[in-house]
């Protein structure tokens, strides 16, 4: 039988031939960069601001012309690119990192054509980049420990939704940011076992059961806040934020330090979930038994692993997750809750999920490329107004389809992802 | 779609049901009712409206007061919630259906004749998922394929010249076949690649409302004349308008007679026509499809380009009923109340159709609500519940402890008996 290739979505474990896709897409982009930014692009000068004056490790601005950056990073994509194409005659597929690695690059040159002739806040962008990814790197998880196990998890919308305003509501009510907090959590989780028990136990279709709670949660968040919230919004929307913490010495590292080290907790609680949820999945014996029921349910049925509880406290968790991350929309960012805030974050972490391949540490790294996209649209605004930043808002998106598409490398879910499993 | 008995069920089930007394078949005929899918939607409404104004009613400020002094007068609170569940559902009525406190006979009639505009774009985008979901797919992608129509139909409508009829006829297939080709883009990837076609179809759907949007941005693109820097068409020209129907008082166009017809082409496609047979056999089983010699990646092309077709009629719809400029959000979510259009309408012509009727319902009468002071979003809150009780038929069973799902088919026999009978009687 000839050999497949298995995409995202397909439920198989047929062997996986190795594409050449991935080079030839790396190609293409490298093409782009060297003419269009480098050898057609501005040679206006670009100012990488690393650091702030005050900062007590005050670096220079790093200045370059913005065609002579961008060749220079073009030349350096040209040889990530044949090192791929090497490594796909040699029969290796290309591994994530490297992809990752490229699109690190392809991004700095992206913010360096946009920004000929002015300077480039470096600290600011990565700061806002992780802000704005923390929802989707949160809904992401969710969905990774939902979709581990085999339960395909539309819902996270919604679930970004519930957090976001129990969130808001209850910090106002009980003046306290931690019971917000931990309202929304539970509230998120409960959502998430209605899906699970819908999908596991009913055996209603999964996606449309996804579908059929965003619409619901939307619906009702939508009542709540133009009947409740928006005449009363003194008392039940108006949360106030968690104040930033300054980790001491570590927030002075130049460049990085500000960006990771002087935020609200809800991005260093995301900074302790991505890492805790990549160690049980795969260095315990818990996570072993959730990968087994997403891979193949009948087996671990067998050996006398509960795959429905295991399915129903998963994707419960997973819920949990995605409310915090909800929480960290309102109170760990702008505090009050508006309509339909999540905006389609929570179907951005879907996507995450697959150009993450399902493993945490990927999973996130993908969501900062959304994060900085949505900042690179707001920045790119100011800075040059004459840029379409509609073609930016697209990249992450496209970048999505490309890889769903499989032309970046073996994208395979957990073969057991969206089939019921009855006990038979 | 659990509830297909197989023939030869039917044959056992009419061995026993004839040697049953006359009081077992109605025991029977009974059972099935209340097991079957009609039973179930009916109850779903009812829990779904019960529920929406469950919440009406705990979020109304007046029952809010009279809840303080429930010890000592409990009368006024329970008066206090049927008073806002009825003002709210009355006002539902009257602005959708019939307004009977309206001046003249046009603000009498004018609600059910906004239903019937507003309901044609949900009963063609509907139209259009049930018909993915008949052939196994989702299509989530609504929205940016409605997009995709509408960027046909304001480029038509808005920068050439056509004589009238001819204009509008032009910007409606031009608005079909970009919609068509943006699915069939869908069903090309899921057959070449595997892709899935719900997280192919959410990724499109932003590339779409953007690509809508810098067009828009554009002068010598789609930006209206004079524009400024928000993206907005100069309206359609007179003639690519769609006409009205009922003269100038109404507002209804013919777009709902395009509705009407787009639900004849579906039940033709989908019911009596070779390549919806085909359709519907992929649904239901791709790999007997495979054997039995149909081209399954073919039909995954073919099944998604379809879909879109009928939300590119929907968007043509949109952009040519609109007088002021096209904005993208004039799109207005209807590719996502497609899906619990086409799950209401349980993927079927005349349901669809139906369900379409009742959610444009649920649009034209939101005005009449707002100004009576409750938030017409609770029919948002109605409209997900009952699709979600009718998309888990074991729920609503539990809830309401409905009979499983009867093998039997006794009420089919007794309707195939009359009816046959019938035709014999009249040859």
């Amino acid at each position: 039988m000839a050999k497949r290739i298995v995409a995202a979505g397909e439920f198989s474990q047929a062997e996986v031939k190795v594409s050449w896709k991935t080079p030839i897409v790396m190609a293409g982009f490298t093409a782009l960069i060297l003419v269009f930014f480098g050898i057609l692009g501005s040679t206006d000068q670009v100012a990488f601001q690393l650091s702030e004056s005050g900062d007590r490790f005050e670096l220079a601005d790093f200045v370059i012309s913005s065609s002579t950056l961008s060749i220079i990073l073009g030349v350096v994509l040209a040889a990530i690119t044949a090192l791929a194409a090497l490594m796909v005659r040699g029969a290796k597929p290309v591994p994530t990192w490297l992809s990752l690695i490229y699109g690190l690059i392809a991004a700095t040159a992206l913010l360096g054509w946009l920004a000929a002739g002015a300077t480039v806040p470096v600290s600011f962008i990565l700061g806002s980049a992780i802000v704005l990814a923390v929802p989707i790197i949160l809904g992401a998880m969710g969905g990774v420990m939902s979709e581990r196990v085999g339960v395909v998890n539309i819902a996270i919308e919604g679930q970004l939704l519930t957090g976001a305003f129990v969130a808001s509501v209850v910090s106002s009510l009980t003046d306290n940011l931690w019971v917000g907090t931990l309202a929304a959590i539970f509230a998120a989780a409960v959502l998430s076992m209605a899906l699970a028990s819908l999908a596991i136990k009913y055996l209603v279709d999964q996606i449309i059961i996804g579908v059929l709670l965003n619409v619901l949660v939307i619906a009702i968040t939508n009542f709540l806040y133009s009947q409740w919230l928006a005449s009363d919004g003194r008392n039940s929307n108006f949360p106030g934020t968690f104040d930033i913490i300054s980790i001491p010495f570590l927030s002075e590292i130049p460049v990085i330090g500000p960006a990771l080290f002087e935020n609200r907790i809800t991005v260093y609680l995301t900074f302790i979930i991505v890492p805790v949820v990549w160690y049980i999945l795969f260095r315990t014996r818990l996570g072993l038994r959730a990968r087994a029921v997403g891979e193949h349910p009948l087996a671990a049925d067998t050996v006398g692993i509960n795959v429905a509880r295991t399915r129903f406290w998963w994707v419960t968790l997973g819920g949990a997750v995605a409310g915090l991350g909800g929480a960290a929309l309102t109170i760990g960012n702008v505090g009050a809750f508006g309509r339909e805030m999540s905006g389609g974050q929570g179907f951005i972490a879907l996507a995450v999920v697959i150009l993450g391949r399902w493993q945490p540490l990927y999973v996130a790294a993908s969501a900062l490329l959304f994060g900085f996209a949505i900042i690179l649209r707001i920045w790119a605004n100011q800075v040059s107004p004459g840029i379409p930043t509609d073609f930016i808002t697209m990249i992450p998106y496209l970048v999505t389809l490309i890889a769903v598409a499989g032309f970046a490398g073996k994208v395979r879910a957990p073969a057991a992802d969206g089939q019921p499993y009855e006990k038979g | 779609m659990s509830e297909k008995m197989t023939p030869n069920s039917t044959k056992a089930a009419e061995g026993t049901a004839s040697a049953r007394s006359e009081e077992d078949r109605w025991q029977q005929a009974l059972k099935e009712i209340a097991a079957g899918g009609f039973t179930r939607t009916i109850l779903s409404v009812f829990l779904g409206f019960l529920i929406g104004g469950i919440f009406m009613a705990a979020f109304n400020e007046d029952v809010i007061k009279t809840f303080s002094y429930f010890g000592s007068r409990p009368t006024d609170a329970l008066g206090a919630i049927w008073n806002t569940i009825a003002e709210g559902y009355g006002a539902l009525f009257r602005g959708a259906i019939f307004n009977a406190e309206g001046r003249d006979t046009v603000a009498m009639f004018r609600p059910i004749t906004e239903t019937l505009r507003l309901s044609a774009p949900l009963i063609m985008a509907g139209l259009g998922v049930a018909l993915a979901f008949r052939v196994g797919l989702f299509n989530i992608g609504g929205n940016g394929q409605l997009v995709l129509g509408l960027i046909g139909t304001t480029w038509i409508s808005t920068r050439f010249d056509l004589p009238a009829g001819v204009h509008m006829v032009v910007a409606i297939v031009i608005a079909v076949v970009f919609a068509a080709l943006w699915g069939g883009v869908v069903g090309l990837l899921k057959a070449r690649t595997g892709a899935h076609e719900v997280i192919v179809t959410i990724m499109l759907n932003y590339v779409a409302v953007n690509f809508f949007t810098w067009l828009l941005r554009e002068p010598s693109l789609l930006l209206e004349a004079n524009g400024g820097g928000t993206p907005k068409s100069d309206p359609p020209a007179d003639t690519a308008m769609l006409p009205q129907i009922l003269g100038s008082e109404y507002k209804l166009h013919i777009g709902f007679l395009l509705a009407i017809a787009a639900t004849v082409v579906y039940w033709w496609l989908m019911d009596r026509s070779t390549i919806g047979f085909r359709f519907k056999m992929v649904g239901h089983n791709s790999f007997a499809a495979r054997a039995a010699g149909i081209n399954v990646e073919r039909t995954y092309i073919w099944a998604m380009a379809a879909s879109a077709a009928f939300l590119g009629l929907a968007g043509a719809n949109q952009g040519l009923s609109e007088v002021g400029g096209i904005t993208p959000s004039i799109s207005a979510g209807i590719g996502f109340d497609a899906i619990t259009v086409a799950l209401l309408g349980g993927s079927r012509a005349g349901g669809v159709f139906a369900a379409g009727l009742l959610f444009g319902a649920f649009k034209a009468g939101s005005p009449a609500m707002q100004v009576m002071g409750v938030s017409p979003e609770i029919l948002g809150v109605v409209q997900a519940l009952i699709v979600l009780f009718i998309a888990a038929p074991p729920l609503i069973r539990a809830l309401f402890r409905l009979p499983k799902p009867q093998t039997t088919d006794v009420v089919g026999d007794w309707f195939r008996k009359t009816f046959t009978a019938s035709k014999k009687a009249a040859k």
